[in-house]
């Protein structure tokens, strides 16, 4: 079981990018908990400075943008 | 759920064939537009109004300039997104952390413009910058710069009231967001943040961002795409009500009204536009087609740019978000720094124009 945490403030992309989490973790099979963190505090001390961010078990692997699928289940897999 | 999903992967495309796309969509998009004059014409010409009445101008305007807008909007959102693909709130953070005020203004400015940028994560970059020694001023500079230089104002500027305009706006936005970022710098104003950005200040223990992903051009080209369609899913609403009220104002409002209310004679006129332009919340897809129709019309062209800075520049949901960060007292000081700036452009175009 993996955690993961999408941080933004709960624009239209950062919904997106959960979801796109979710739906990629499904597709291979890993099981998954995804948390939105939408507390600009909590976001900016995560190191996230252009949202959403992705961290998974605590590593942040992305920021800014929606991410791009391939990438996303590379690092849902290591 | 026991099925599996195919994984959601995207048609792998080789990057020769990318590259081939983005030509021949470039070529399509050319002969779109060359052939938009005579196409918006006809369509005029098919609706029951005569086009020489008040209405019939009004429709011409309308149906030739949503889709020119749109058009070159298209184009150069999906340059500015591969542009901006280069750069990241990270490097840009490292490019300004510990830089001297004056020189550090004038780079924030800049790279506010080509840095992708959300008002909607102003607070962690706020923090970001300022917990990594980027001096306040000039994280206020970048502030100032990213929301209001942008592509979005400059095409349309470009496509409905001419490129010297546009020119003029990207000068004097530039300039506003450098000075006001400077003046903020020497008035030392960072016990005016708030206590916890303080705190973080002192003693930051705040992860750096994550590591450099390495992208192709093809990943670029996505990231264009991506931009294209996320400003058009913003904007496109408030272009097509600009543009409508625009041409309303174009067929019907009488000429000596404008003239009279926005012409340069009237002393009042230019911080008027910038008191009623701060709590109007459009961008700049909304604020510019009325722009054009009011230049048209015979308003000062000092007093309408002032009126469109203050629009795009100083808008309340963004004091919102920065109160976060900021005490009133600082809010009221970007506002009062930014506003000077833009009542000096205003005043200087009317006196020039």
């Amino acid at each position: 079981m993996k955690t993961i945490k999408v941080y933004g403030p709960g624009c239209k992309r950062c919904e997106a990018t959960a979801e796109l989490v979710r739906e990629t973790a499904q597709s291979l099979a890993i099981e998954v908990d995804v948390e939105k963190v939408t507390d600009p505090h909590a976001i900016a001390l995560a190191g996230v400075m252009s949202t959403p961010g992705i961290t998974i078990d605590g590593k942040l692997v992305h920021a800014g943008g929606l991410p791009d699928v391939a990438k996303l289940a590379s690092w849902l897999k290591a | 759920m026991a099925e599996t999903h195919a994984a959601p992967i995207s048609p792998q495309w080789s990057p020769r064939a990318r590259h081939g796309a983005v030509v021949a969509s470039i070529f399509v998009w050319y002969a779109v537009y060359s052939q938009l004059p005579s196409v918006s014409e006809w369509i005029v010409s098919l609706l029951p109004v005569n086009r020489q009445s008040h209405a019939g101008e009004a429709l011409a305007f309308f149906f030739y300039d949503v889709p020119k807008v749109l058009l070159l909007l298209t184009l150069i959102v999906f340059a500015m997104g591969v542009l901006r693909s280069y750069f990241s709130a990270e490097k840009t953070r490292a490019v300004l952390s510990g830089r001297r005020e004056g020189i550090g203004n004038a780079m924030a400015a800049g790279l506010g413009v080509l840095t992708p940028f959300c008002s909607c994560s102003a607070v962690p970059l706020f923090i970001g910058f300022v917990s990594a020694g980027v001096p306040l001023g000039v994280t206020f500079s970048f502030l100032i710069a990213a929301p209001m230089v942008n592509e979005v104002a400059l095409v349309l500027l470009v496509g409905l009231v001419g490129w010297q305009v546009a020119v003029t706006y990207l000068v004097f936005g530039l300039g506003i967001a450098m000075a006001a970022g400077y003046v903020i710098s020497r008035l030392r104003l960072e016990g005016w943040l708030q206590e916890w950005v303080r705190n973080i200040h002192v003693g930051s223990a705040i992860p750096p961002g994550p590591d450099e992903e390495a992208l192709g051009l093809a990943d670029r080209y996505r990231m264009g795409i991506e931009a294209v369609r996320e400003i058009f899913a913003k904007v496109w609403i408030w272009i097509i009500l600009g543009i409508a009220m625009g041409a309303l104002i174009h067929g019907f409002v009488p000429e000596e009204l404008m003239v009279r209310i926005t012409g340069a004679d009237a002393w009042w006129s230019v911080p008027a536009a910038v008191v009623i332009g701060i709590p109007m919340y459009t961008n700049a897809a909304g604020v510019i087609p009325i722009v054009e129709a009011l230049i048209g019309k015979g308003a000062a062209l000092g007093t309408v740019l002032a009126f469109m800075m203050s629009v795009i520049a100083l808008s309340l949901p963004e004091m919102i978000i920065l109160r976060q960060v900021l005490t009133l007292r600082l809010i009221a000081v970007f506002i009062g720094v930014v506003g000077c700036g833009i009542l000096m452009v205003g005043y200087l175009f009317n006196l020039l124009f």
